[in-house]
């Protein structure tokens, strides 16, 4: 069983959420705070929502158009989040990224 | 034990994550016991209901609405942690707390177990689709739960009755030892992001030893999430899915229509035989019965489309629609959670308008709200149907689809169009925020439960129904009144109408009407109209009724109308109905969401504004078009 500590320490391969593949098996690093003036309590919903270190993420699906929102499996649950929501989750993806 | 003769029955709180199937085992808890209302100051749903347990006590059962944590971002939120600290006034705080969680999600919803039992209240946690947990082969051993939580847990199924009769047995018991202290108000702190941290790690402890630690491969709901999601399939399923809603409210419904139809003239027939020419004969059969008979009428089509809602809602396809749908709802300022208010106003603008509170962006809120009205609600259906029935050919057109159905289903299009021009300028004369929040939860697919399926369709039914009883009747009486008095003066040789105060204030409204083609038979018909859109249909009936001069008194309105209006003029009414702000309801809701009379009065104008020049550019175009003829 990993701890809090030991998991936020940054991987090497840690990247956006926005940025994993669809069907890549990826587990939670940080959840930062918002940039460029979205609300603060923002990152507390993430985190009461389940997007917590060391939980294990996939996406379910995504749009066709570009800012589109994506869908996220997060541990036994399913959450639709848009981009800008997405792009405050650090991952670390468990397999090679596909292309 | 200390109980007091005199002391209410104990209140207990359902408490949950959304999506948890806390109202399924509410229903199945309380059955039709069930107090619909409102929480005082705001609109959130307040559902309470009672439950006889089997050693004869009575117990009050509180549904408070989902909530993902105790620190709220919601109005929904706000009611539950409020009720939950005791400091909500008007609302006692529980007595006994009833945790229900999903055990196929409990590593979600065990947080706010652990953020409940922080607030000591006495509590029991629900262990609630254990059947469904069973079938995919996670073992959740209750009893270890329990004593890693240090708080009861009990297995239930929500859909079953016998999948509450462990939790109705610990109900049954409370009171007797588990209140130690009174009430009061519970000092509560949020927790801090390492706190929630600290709280999921304990989570994944008890996960480990109670064998729910398990992560789903790919699940059935994956699998349809495939397809239900997929950017190119997604959306034409989607468009499917609602065309064929609009199909099925008109083909379905045809047959109970022509039964309630022959039951009303059956009853009218029958009493014109059996009562003596009189002024209460004339009021029951012209007033009342012709004007209650032609609403009425519509409540098949009003089932079925809360039918449609209703399953569409508890398969978990509906936040599905919004997800497919946020991005062209963020393209004009809405956030995709807006879908689902705005899907409820096309039954109604007020329950559509009351859900908007699910929206945690006030502008974003505010925008719905200002656009739901457009949304054709249920209320306008007797209006288009009686039109579309009066004036479309009954016949197929592409190979198949009714021609009537497309002409519906283009007024519904309408509607939406210009819902999502307004919802554009609105986002274009305001600043606007770029991040508006949608984390919208995509719960597992089931197959919808006809229990709560008809606890849900009876709840809207009553609400129709209550609606024609009183506020559609009361109209009714009034419009009969004025369109009879004062009497035509001896020797008149016009229908009776044209003398009466109705007739005076139609013609009045007729010279204002004139130009977008209405007659000062619509004229009048739209006055009561204002009450409730489908009065409207009623007083036509009744000034038609009326003013009829032969012995076809009691013939249908729709030949009546077919014969006596242009097609400009029903494409006209139409088209007024898309937009007119024809709901003194709506504006009084409108009024109590935003606290201010600014929003309804801003509402009302821009409404009138497009409802006239909507109808204005018809008539001139189908003028131009087809004639006068």
């Amino acid at each position: 069983m990993l701890t809090p500590a030991q998991i936020s320490v940054p991987a090497p391969t840690d990247i956006r959420l926005t940025e994993l593949g669809i069907g890549t098996c990826a587990r939670v690093v940080s959840v930062a705070a918002p940039e460029g003036g979205a609300p603060v309590e923002l990152g507390r919903r993430l985190a009461e929502l389940g997007f917590l270190p060391g939980e294990a993420v996939r996406i379910v699906a995504k749009g066709l158009m570009a800012k589109a929102p994506i869908a996220v499996r997060i541990g036994t649950g399913t959450f639709a989040l848009r981009l800008f929501e997405a792009a405050c989750i650090r991952v670390c993806p468990e397999q090679p990224q596909p292309g | 034990m200390e109980a007091v003769p005199s002391a209410p029955s104990p209140l207990i709180a359902l408490v949950g994550n959304p999506n948890c199937g806390k109202t399924a085992l509410f229903n199945i808890l309380t059955g039709s016991r069930q107090k619909v209302a409102n929480y005082a100051g705001v609109t959130v749903e307040r559902k309470e209901g009672s439950l006889l347990t089997p050693s004869g006590r009575r117990v009050r059962i509180l549904d408070l609405p989902g909530a993902y944590s105790l620190d709220p971002l919601t109005p929904d939120e706000q009611v539950t942690a409020d009720v939950l600290l005791g400091r909500r006034t008007g609302e006692t705080q529980p007595d006994f707390v009833v945790c229900v969680t999903d055990a196929t999600n409990l590593r979600q919803n065990l947080r706010l177990v652990l953020s409940l039992k922080r607030l000591g209240l006495p509590m029991v946690v629900a262990l609630n689709m254990s059947d469904v947990a069973r079938r995919k082969g996670i073992a959740i051993d209750a009893g270890r739960l329990a004593a890693e939580l240090g708080v009861p847990v009990v297995e239930t199924i929500g859909v079953k009755s016998s999948g509450v009769r462990e939790l109705v047995k610990v109900l049954d018991r409370i009171g007797m030892s588990d209140r130690v202290a009174g009430g009061g108000p519970v000092l509560w702190r949020t927790p801090s992001k390492s706190e929630i941290e600290d709280d999921q790690t304990e989570v994944r402890r008890i996960l480990g030893a109670v064998g729910g630690d398990r992560l789903d491969g790919v699940t059935f709901s994956d699998r349809l999430d495939a397809i239900v999601l997929h950017p190119v399939v997604g959306p034409l399923i989607l468009a499917a899915i609602l065309f064929l809603v609009f199909q099925a409210v008109f083909a379905w419904a045809q047959v109970p229509m022509d039964a309630i139809k022959l039951g009303v003239a059956t009853v009218g027939n029958w009493l014109g035989a059996a009562l003596p020419a009189s002024l209460l004969k004339d009021l029951l059969i012209n007033g009342i019965l012709a004007g209650v008979g032609s609403v009425l009428v519509f409540l098949p089509q009003i089932i079925i489309l809360f039918f449609f809602i209703l399953m569409l809602e508890d398969s978990g396809y509906l936040p599905r629609a919004a997800f497919l749908l946020d991005r062209v709802m963020g393209s004009v300022g809405l956030s995709g959670r807006a879908f689902i208010p705005l899907l409820s106003s096309f039954a109604c603008a007020i329950p559509g308008i009351m859900a908007t509170r699910t929206i945690q962006n006030p502008r974003d809120r505010l925008t719905t709200i200002m656009i739901a009205p457009l949304m054709t609600c249920s209320a306008r259906l007797p209006v288009y149907a009686l039109i579309i029935g009066a004036f479309i050919p009954r016949r197929t057109v592409w190979g198949g689809l009714e021609l009537q159905g497309v002409v519906l289903f283009a007024l519904y299009v309408v509607g939406v169009v210009s819902a999502m021009a307004v919802a554009f300028v609105l986002k274009r004369s305001g600043q606007g925020s770029s991040f508006q929040a949608l984390m919208l939860e995509l719960p597992v697919y089931h197959w919808p439960n006809l229990r709560n399926l008809a606890i849900g369709l009876w709840q809207r039914v009553e609400i129709f129904m209550s609606r024609v009883g009183t506020i559609i009747l009361a109209l009714m009486v009034i419009l009969w009144a004025l369109s009879s008095f004062p009497a035509p003066p001896p020797g008149a040789t016009g229908p009776a109408i044209q003398y009466s105060i109705a007739g005076h204030l139609g013609s009045w409204l007729a010279v204002l009407f004139a130009p977008i083609g209405f007659n000062w038979q619509i004229s009048i018909a739209l006055v009561p109209g204002l009450a409730a859109r489908e009065v409207a249909v009623g007083a036509l009936g009744t000034v038609y009724a009326l003013s009829a001069t032969g012995d076809d008194v009691s013939g249908a309105l729709t030949p009546l109308i077919a014969h006596s209006w242009s097609l400009p003029t029903a494409l006209s009414l139409l088209a007024w109905y898309v937009f007119a702000p024809q709901c003194l309801s709506t504006l009084a809701t409108v009024k109590r969401e935003t606290n201010s009379w600014r929003y309804p009065i801003i509402m009302a104008a821009y409404l009138f504004a497009m409802a006239y020049a909507g109808s204005w550019i018809t008539y001139r175009v189908a003028l131009a078009l087809l004639g006068n003829s």
